[in-house]
């Protein structure tokens, strides 16, 4: 498969500081891609790099296999944008500024400007408010204009940091089910966030930035595998503790963590005991706990 | 692009704000003068402005003289100096050069919005001081139109002539206030503040005419922005005195090109971060 984005070293220096520290970036065709990383982790920074907002210090950049951002003209009308929260023209309608901003750039065909707009209004439900002016949105409306800015010309990546950013339960269910639809229909999506949550339901693979390095780039499915240990939960715990003795590597009340990667022979042997078993399981780490494994604390990171 | 930002700047209600707040000047000046009749002795005040009283048709002049040594400035800083730095703070920026539109497409059409804006806010100026000049202060009858016009030097222009030469003027005060503008676009590419920009070249300009009247600048004083800025008046000698409004045509060239180029130097290498 092609990769979507690829980048070689990529590094950023402001002054002193090193924003981002020569990563590798792999996003493939057909991707989910969730980039991860603390505030001011390098994550915008990188973003920009690939739309060729910010020069990169050194290194290289592909995007839809072109090189960024000497490509720029022919990669961008392919790739949709939502950085750092969404702009707009505040005095016009929602509709005023889709309209604005198909019309900028090389080769924007008036021909098919309103079904575009229309079409790009419907998929993130404004329809019924794309008259109105911007600067009567709320913060979830101008979040949907946004994305439908970034969908104004069906583009094959989608570049979204933050997309969800303002809406509600509800709302973000709906981006979520469009963005995935869009992707079942060929869109590479990469979608850069915090929230550990979102990234872990809709992404198939991921990048954790953390101090402008890329510590980790892998399937969520990797990511997620068996640790190679077994959770228990059972009331005779005392019990399994003397059956397994040393196998129990922790416990916490009726939770007992057990080394043993086959879990059903755990059960059987269990049951056949006389333990009475409530729950039982292989155990997966969570995104999060990979995460904050692989990343240094939080509370360390002061560039933004 | 520059369809994108005609459109832009006429769709914005401060355009209009700002065009009509450069008309009320000139309309109060026009209307204190209709009833006084007390105008400023010949060779003093705004220029035209004495000759006015007798012939209402050369408002329109008299209207841009007062106008664009300070109001005119003003505005061309503000609407240059938003260009850029206005996108940025908005957050637009990025998204107009992830379309993408091209730095310098996107810098050459700031530039024929704030000249298109320059020239609306010229010809707006003259035709509403046309329209007040003629119903205030009259001037409009037959005899005015057959025996002519009596020019800055005393000696009769004829209608054609006028005509002609208030466009000559209209083009100088637009290139005049376009050297206001690269200046402005120049700080519009540095900061993320409409604001910094704007007061920033305003900045420039006070410098330039306060130095104006420094006898110990007079060295300096060739080369100011503003010098040349109110040559415009000898259009209308006869026959014209072309020597300042040559000179002014030609400092002005030189200072757009290098603001421009200034402009385009910065804004084509510039990590956007807005």
């Amino acid at each position: 498969m092609a990769a979507v984005v690829a980048t070689r070293a990529l590094t950023k220096r402001y002054g002193r500081v090193l924003a981002v520290d020569g990563i590798d970036l792999e996003v493939l065709e057909g991707d989910v891609y969730g980039f991860l990383g603390a505030n001011g982790s390098g994550k915008t920074t990188t973003v920009r790099m690939l739309l060729g907002l910010v020069l990169a210090t050194s290194g290289e950049a592909w995007v839809l296999g072109r090189r960024m951002p000497r490509a720029a003209a022919s990669v961008l009308p392919e790739v949709g944008t939502l950085v750092e929260g969404p702009a707009f023209y505040e005095h016009l309608t929602g509709r005023a500024n889709l309209a604005l901003f198909d019309a900028m750039g090389h080769g924007s065909r008036r021909r098919g400007r309103r079904a575009r707009v229309d079409q790009a209004l419907e998929q993130v439900g404004l329809a019924v408010s794309g008259h109105r002016k911007v600067n009567g949105y709320s913060l979830g409306m101008r979040q949907r204009l946004g994305i439908a800015a970034a969908l104004l010309r069906t583009p094959r990546l989608l570049v979204l940091d933050e997309p969800t950013n303002g809406l509600d339960p509800q709302g973000i269910r709906e981006i979520r089910k469009l963005l995935l639809g869009l992707n079942e229909r060929g869109t590479t999506v990469f979608l850069s966030s915090h929230l550990l949550a979102e990234v872990e339901q809709m992404c198939t693979r991921v990048g954790v930035l953390d101090r402008g390095r890329l510590v980790i780039q892998d399937e969520l499915r990797n990511l997620r595998a068996p640790t190679g240990r077994t959770v228990v939960v059972t009331p005779d715990a005392e019990k399994v503790l003397g059956l397994l003795d040393g196998r129990v590597e922790a416990r916490d009340g009726h939770r007992l963590l057990v080394r043993a990667d086959d879990p059903a022979a755990l059960n059987r042997s269990l049951v056949d005991a006389g333990v009475r078993v409530e729950e039982l399981g292989p155990e997966r780490r969570g995104l999060e706990q990979v995460v904050l494994e692989a990343t240094t604390d939080p509370g360390q990171v002061g560039v933004s | 692009m520059i369809r994108v930002e005609l459109v832009k700047m006429l769709r914005r209600p401060r355009t209009w704000v700002t065009i009509a707040m450069l008309n009320a000047l000139p309309t109060l000046v026009a209307v204190l003068l209709a009833i006084t009749d007390i105008g400023p002795q010949p060779g003093q005040g705004p220029p035209f402005l004495s000759a006015v009283l007798t012939d209402g048709t050369l408002f329109p002049l008299a209207a841009l003289g007062i106008v664009l040594p300070l109001f005119m400035p003003i505005a061309v800083a503000f609407v240059a100096g938003d260009a850029i730095a206005g996108e940025a703070q908005a957050g637009t920026l990025r998204y107009v050069l992830a379309r993408p539109v091209r730095r310098t497409h996107l810098l050459v059409a700031k530039l024929v919005g704030v000249l298109a804006f320059v020239l609306l806010a010229v010809v707006v100026v003259a035709g509403v001081a046309y329209v007040v000049g003629r119903t205030l202060l009259g001037g409009g009858d037959a005899r005015t139109l057959l025996s002519g016009v009596t020019g800055v030097s005393g000696a009769s222009l004829t209608s054609a002539q006028i005509v002609q030469r208030t466009l000559m003027s209209i083009l100088y005060i637009a290139l005049s206030m376009l050297g206001v503008a690269a200046l402005a676009l120049l700080l519009s590419t540095f900061t993320d503040s409409p604001l910094a920009a704007a007061l920033g070249a305003l900045g420039f300009l006070i410098a330039s005419t306060l130095l104006l009247t420094l006898d110990a600048a007079s060295a300096l004083q060739p080369y100011l922005p503003t010098r040349y800025w109110l040559s415009f008046v000898d259009l209308f000698r006869s026959p014209i005195l072309w020597r300042d409004v040559v000179r002014g045509v030609l400092l002005q060239g030189v200072y757009v090109a290098v603001f421009l180029g200034a402009a385009w130097a910065n804004f084509t290498t510039k990590d956007i971060k807005s």
